[in-house]
């Protein structure tokens, strides 16, 4: 999973004096060296300690529970030891998933008008507003989301959808304004920054040619943009959909104040759920016994490796784009 | 009718992306209206400096919880500032090879890693093992946050650097951890301070690694082995609760903590944006 292109170094700079191995350095520049090297590798221990611990503290669950056992199992009731993780994932990649049909379309337009149609001053002020929404704290949103959204979509957005969409499964059964829905929502505004901000990155590498191309041949601007810019731009914005995606599976504070709490299983958007970072969050500071303490950081163990899987895979994927046509293909 | 239909899909391309702007407009003014004017209607001086008060009883503040923050953040500071730092200086000066590589590759996984699997890690390494919640633990599980971003964006700092700086340096014949410490550091330097504000505007609104790490606390407390409160563990408690009196508190007590993560994050942008004008 190394991306070669970070370690080799770039053709443009120059070969810099070998520190390492000669003798006739300073003694401050071996200290130098090593205090470096140091402080550098507590980056692996960091992330070596991230896993062990994560690993100690769910080990008494191993006892209790099958990992397959767990990861399928439907019921989770701390008071009888029955923990089973599939409604947390369940609601975890709903309401992720959920977010991102709603984030992607709006920040790709956002980044498509910033990039290629808005005038010059417009971007700054956007892209200072894009960083103040992603400077406000979760718990903030969340304040908002439980006071504000939730309100909002019990009495307006919800009887609406199911008046109007009411037909499909994910629209049906009364309108409790906590839940799935409000998750996915506030999870999508808080995503909104960093799909944004990778897209009009991505937007910028797309070569000028490629436009002018295009409107040599005719195209209206959407066209141009349809048929030759997004199409080069494709990995590198599915790629900032994957970084989003991530965050929006580990955000914790905002979702447990909107998600409404209960570890079930529902088709309907309404109905409230529950997600993996929120069930930690509510019941870990109060857990009953080791077994459940174990049970909680199993759970954050798989937020970790979904995490883990999906941020690898987003940073190739920039990368590709950042790379250029030609190696991408390798 | 084609050439027709091709300009109006045109426009009303144009129009729809350039209404996307509004999905960040909305949420953000309505977030800004609502902890404004609800937040002001709860502040006093005392709000500042008061314990907090059991339900139904006037007055109380969030003294002990933006106490317990600043303390936390500064415990984070000094074990995630050097490391942080210092590893990014490690990328950029010695990080091309392949040892390099997995360093900045790990710092980049590890940046994603959620919040709140984050505070899992802390309550193993200390809580379990001091059989308490501390806001030691608190502190370490905001240090372990902060490392990962400030040692990448620090690396990015150091790299833009020019080349001729050092080079200069070295032809003068500075032993290199001179060069490094007085030369590429201090020309780097406003823009590490700039890193290290955002990265404590990030720490200082952190809630979930707090939860099980630092707990929270009614009293002042400023010893690193006791539970502690901050201000956003304090929003969530307030915030969940069935009063309305609380609600009220954790309107006032998020505006309180909106001020202090947008005075550090102004003050990150003045810093750059008077550094840039220095550099031309």
């Amino acid at each position: 999973m190394l991306p070669s292109a970070e370690t080799t170094t770039p053709p443009g700079s120059v070969e810099a004096p070998s520190p390492q191995g000669s003798s006739t350095r300073a003694p401050g520049d071996r200290i130098w060296g090593f205090t470096l090297a140091v402080l550098g590798g507590t980056i692996l221990v960091v992330a070596g300690l991230v896993v062990i611990e994560l690993f100690g503290v769910s080990r008494p669950l191993g006892k209790t529970i099958s990992p397959l056992a767990f990861l399928t199992g439907q019921n989770w009731d701390p008071t009888t030891n029955s923990f089973g993780a599939l409604p947390f994932i369940y609601g975890t990649v709903v309401t992720s998933v959920l977010s991102m049909v709603i984030a992607v379309p709006l920040s790709v337009g956002m980044a498509v008008f910033l990039v290629e149609m808005a005038p010059s001053w417009l971007r700054p002020i956007v892209s200072f507003l894009v960083e103040t929404l992603a400077a406000i704290p979760s718990v903030v949103f969340g304040l908002w989301g439980l006071f504000v959204l939730v309100p909002w979509l019990r009495s307006g957005v919800e009887p609406f959808l199911g008046k109007t969409l009411g037909f499909l499964p994910l629209f049906q059964g009364p309108p409790v304004g906590l839940g799935y829905l409000a998750a996915g929502v506030i999870l999508a505004v808080m995503t909104l920054p960093t799909i944004s901000s990778v897209s009009v990155e991505v937007l910028k590498t797309v070569p000028q040619p490629l436009r002018e191309a295009a409107f040599g041949l005719g195209a209206t601007r959407w066209e141009a943009i349809r048929m030759a810019v997004l199409p080069y731009a494709r990995k590198g914005i599915l790629g900032g959909a994957i970084l989003g995606l991530g965050r929006a599976l580990g955000e914790t504070m905002a979702v447990t104040m909107v998600i409404g709490n209960a570890p079930d299983i529902r088709a309907s958007l309404f109905a409230p759920g529950y997600t993996l970072p929120a069930v930690i969050a509510n019941e870990f500071a109060e857990a009953t016994g080791a077994v459940h303490v174990a049970a909680l950081a199993g759970l954050g163990l798989v937020l970790f490796g979904l995490t883990l899987v999906l941020n690898a895979l987003a940073r190739v994927l920039i990368q590709a784009v950042a790379r250029g046509p030609k190696r991408a293909h390798a | 009718m084609s050439e027709f239909r091709r300009r109006a899909t045109n426009h009303a391309f144009t129009v729809l992306s350039g209404a996307a702007i509004l999905a960040v407009l909305i949420p953000l003014a309505s977030v800004f209206w609502l902890v404004v004017s609800r937040g002001a209607l709860g502040l006093s001086w005392e709000f500042f400096t008061h314990r907090p008060t059991p339900v139904g009883e006037p007055g109380g503040g969030v003294g002990p919880a933006l106490v317990g923050t600043l303390y936390m953040v500064a415990i984070a500071c000094l074990f995630g500032l050097p490391v942080g730092i210092g590893a990014g200086v490690y990328l950029a000066e010695r990080g091309d090879g392949r040892v390099g590589g997995a360093v900045r590759f790990t710092a980049e996984v590890l940046s994603g890693v959620p919040s709140i699997v984050v505070g899992i890690v802390a309550y193993g390494l200390i809580v379990m093992r001091m059989r308490r919640f501390s806001a030691l633990a608190g502190g370490v599980a905001l240090a372990l946050l902060m490392v990962p971003t400030l040692a990448r964006t620090t690396e990015e700092l150091v790299r833009l650097v020019p080349r001729s700086l050092r080079e200069a340096a070295l032809a003068l014949g500075v032993p290199e951890w001179r060069a490094s410490l007085q030369v590429i550091l201090r020309t780097a330097l406003s823009g590490i301070v700039t890193a290290v504000l955002l990265s404590i505007a990030r720490a200082a609104g952190e809630t979930a690694p707090l939860l099980f790490t630092s707990l929270n606390n009614q009293y002042w407390n400023l010893r690193p082995d006791q539970p502690t409160a901050s201000l956003t563990v304090q929003i969530f408690n307030y915030a969940i609760s069935p009063y309305e009196d609380w609600h009220q508190k954790a309107w006032s007590a998020a505006l309180v903590l909106l001020l202090l993560v947008g005075t550090l994050n102004l003050l990150a942008r003045y810093l750059t944006r008077s550094s840039m004008a220095k550099g031309r």
